[in-house]
């Protein structure tokens, strides 16, 4: 996978990535105070590939997607698109790259409007990106109802009269109307049932053998992402912290962080023998996140040398990067 | 072992009649809890598990909702039977509840000593003073630091772990025989669940309580619960030690649900899958209500609702496939091929 990896160039780079959010302040004459929720990262997507963020709540991950899309502009740092910047493109050329960068939200029922047939739903897309002229847009439709897995006559029906499975199969059916090489699945699984979990699992990744695309997907589940991924990304509190091909993560985790997080999923087979990590304390606050190692609060491993100077990510094992001071003696344990 | 049984929900009902007609969110529930122990309800979305939980607290809206038959019997009493003043006695005393956003449950306006305080008062009759030092007593037990300073802390002020750590406090305040737990983890992240899981079971030795753990995650229940009760559209499916449930799983829909989960220590090019979608309450099919999602769906199991049945002794199922009509229809079968 890795010479593979190599051999391609990356279809998205993102480079010293930041975003930063002013929070109001809690009095008067206090300074503003600045979340600083993806603090300068850097990773590159190739094609074809599932990379997937996972981290727990507040790590930045689902921001660093709304930054790829330009939903929010990044504060600083450049996410390049097949070499073209896009922190430096227009609106009007912002829009077209849209059609090839698509999303899928947790909420389907959020993200669908209410009051439109999902046969408008799927018309405007194409209208928009133009991706079909109108007469050629009814054929193209009964196609992606098809490759969604749901029944060409719900195309006249509302948001409203489908289950949660259902409509997140319109979500995905609305991304692929406009023939996207990205989708980035933003806890496109996580509100569902584990049977139907299992159904939308198994469709996007048919989807993604049968049009070549190229998967970033967000989420907080371990189990999911070992399921669906070919490289994973660890963060916590807006940095990475490790990132690596899947197999050599799940097999040999470098980071204590990532160690913790795959001890604390409880598993069904309780015959399988793991070191349970309980990690002590919250997570800390990303409005003041604390110095050094961003973990080392909560890291039964830290050190002075944590506290005071900020690891770097560096690459340990081929294609296998780890932001830890300690990750090699570590790796023995 | 009669006198260790906590719990006994015997035929338990509860229907919402609404003007779309009758919803048979819980349809016919048994199942025993013993002291100690801790007892799981599985199931996903709409299965009835929450609504189990709301109607041995007798919390269930009224109207819409109902306890139209059955019993729940706590130390052989009839919580149905009684009057409002009466189970206001043994909600938070003798059965507590934990749900799930702890947010939603705790007043926003009080501080959180305050909020336990008052449980003490009312079900301890303790004094003001006694009422408090015990609160910040119990807020030491769940494991959070400075207690004395936390208890005159407002909920937003503390984080969602901590939160659910009060809401432990406040449940065990006056050492509860059973304790309800409804997806008490599921809006937490895995790091703080796993923190919260080990105080649940180090609490439950230290008191003793029983534990009803109504989850949709297995893996939690793998991890927490001696018995599991499987449900499904408003029924118990299946019923069995967690030992045996995740080594012999025997209802077509357990083995369905334990296979469409992704495995983390193995690999699996694409996942199982139970086709369908559950059925609505408002309308059960009249034979087995998995019959339309089943993959070994047989005439017999569409036409008549099977029964629960005891197929080892711990081992109880709601399968046609594990009784002795299901072999003569078999045979039936290859008669008439």
């Amino acid at each position: 996978m890795n010479t593979l990896l190599s051999s391609k160039k990356p279809i998205l780079k993102v480079s010293n990535l930041k975003q930063y959010f002013i929070v109001k302040r809690e009095a008067l004459f206090q300074p503003k105070q600045v979340v600083k929720a993806v603090d300068g990262i850097s990773f590159d997507l190739y094609p074809g590939e599932t990379l997937s963020i996972v981290g727990e709540s507040g790590c930045g991950k689902s921001t660093t997607g709304r930054s790829i899309l330009h939903l929010d502009e990044p504060t600083e740092g450049e996410i390049l698109y097949k070499d073209v910047s896009l922190t430096e493109m227009s609106k009007k050329e912002l829009r077209n790259i849209r059609g090839d960068i698509q999303v899928i939200f947790q909420d389907p029922f959020a993200s669908l409007n209410p009051r439109r047939t999902i046969r408008q739903m799927l018309d405007e897309a194409m209208a928009i990106q133009k991706v079909l002229p109108p007469k050629q847009r009814e054929a193209r439709m009964l196609e992606l109802m098809q490759n969604v897995g749901l029944r060409p006559e719900y195309l006249e029906r509302y948001p409203h009269e489908f289950s949660g499975g259902q409509r997140q199969r319109i979500g995905i059916a609305r991304a692929l109307a406009v023939n996207p090489k990205v989708i980035i699945c933003d806890e496109a699984v996580s509100a569902l049932d584990v049977s139907i979990q299992a159904q939308i699992l198994n469709l996007l990744k048919r989807l993604q053998n049968d049009f070549d695309l190229t998967f970033l997907f967000i989420s907080h589940d371990l189990s999911i992402v070992k399921h669906i991924s070919d490289r994973v990304m660890v963060m916590y509190l807006g940095k990475i912290v490790e990132i690596s091909d899947k197999a050599s993560l799940f097999k040999n985790p470098l980071h204590p962080y990532t160690k913790a997080l795959l001890s604390a999923i409880p598993v069904i087979d309780q015959t399988i023998k793991r070191e349970r990590i309980l990690l002590k304390g919250d997570v800390p606050s990303p409005l003041n996140p604390p110095t050094g190692c961003r973990f080392h609060t909560r890291c039964p491993f830290a050190t002075d040398l944590c506290r005071d100077e900020e690891p770097l990510l560096r690459e340990l094992e081929s294609g296998h990067l780890v932001a830890c001071h300690f990750a090699e003696k570590l790796s023995a344990i | 072992m009669k006198e260790d049984i906590l719990l006994e929900v015997k035929n338990l009902k509860t229907h919402f009649i609404t003007s779309k007609g009758t919803a048979k969110a819980v349809d016919g529930l048994d199942f025993v809890l013993k002291k100690g122990e801790t007892l799981g309800i599985v199931g996903e979305s709409g299965c009835g598990k929450s609504i189990t939980s709301l109607s041995i607290l007798r919390l269930i809206p009224s109207p819409p909702g109902k306890i139209v038959d059955g019993q729940i019997l706590l130390h052989g009493k009839d919580l149905v039977e009684m009057s409002d003043q009466e189970i206001r006695k043994i909600r938070g005393n003798q059965i507590s509840m934990i749900f799930q956003e702890p947010m939603t449950s705790l007043n926003p306006v009080i501080p959180v000593g305050e909020q336990i305080a008052e449980a003490l008062r009312l079900h301890q009759k303790l004094s003001r003073k006694q009422a408090w030092e015990k609160a910040v007593e119990m807020i030491r037990l769940v494991g959070i630091p400075a207690p004395e300073k936390r208890a005159k802390q407002e909920p937003y002020q503390l984080s969602g772990g901590m939160r659910q750590r009060v809401m432990i406090a406040m449940a065990l305040a006056c050492t509860p025989e059973v304790l309800i737990a409804d997806e008490p983890t599921t809006a937490l992240d895995v790091t703080i669940q796993a923190q919260i899981l080990e105080l649940m079971k180090d609490l439950q030795r230290k008191i003793g309580m029983g534990i009803i753990f109504i989850t949709h995650d297995l893996g939690v229940v793998a991890e927490m619960c001696d018995k599991v009760a499987v449900m499904y559209a408003g029924q118990i499916v299946e019923y069995q030690t967690t030992a045996n449930l995740f080594k012999t799983p025997l209802h077509p829909y357990t083995q369905g649900l334990i296979g469409s989960l992704p495995k983390l220590y193995e690999d699996q090019e694409e996942l199982q899958i139970i086709e369908g979608t559950v059925p609505s309450p408002y309308d059960y099919p009249t034979g087995c209500r998995f019959a339309d999602r089943c993959p070994f769906v047989q005439d017999l199991c569409r036409n008549q609702q099977p029964e629960i049945i005891h197929v080892e002794d711990s081992q109880q199922v709601r399968c046609w496939k594990y009784t002795d009509q299901w072999k003569e229809e078999l045979v039936k079968e290859e008669v008439i091929l």
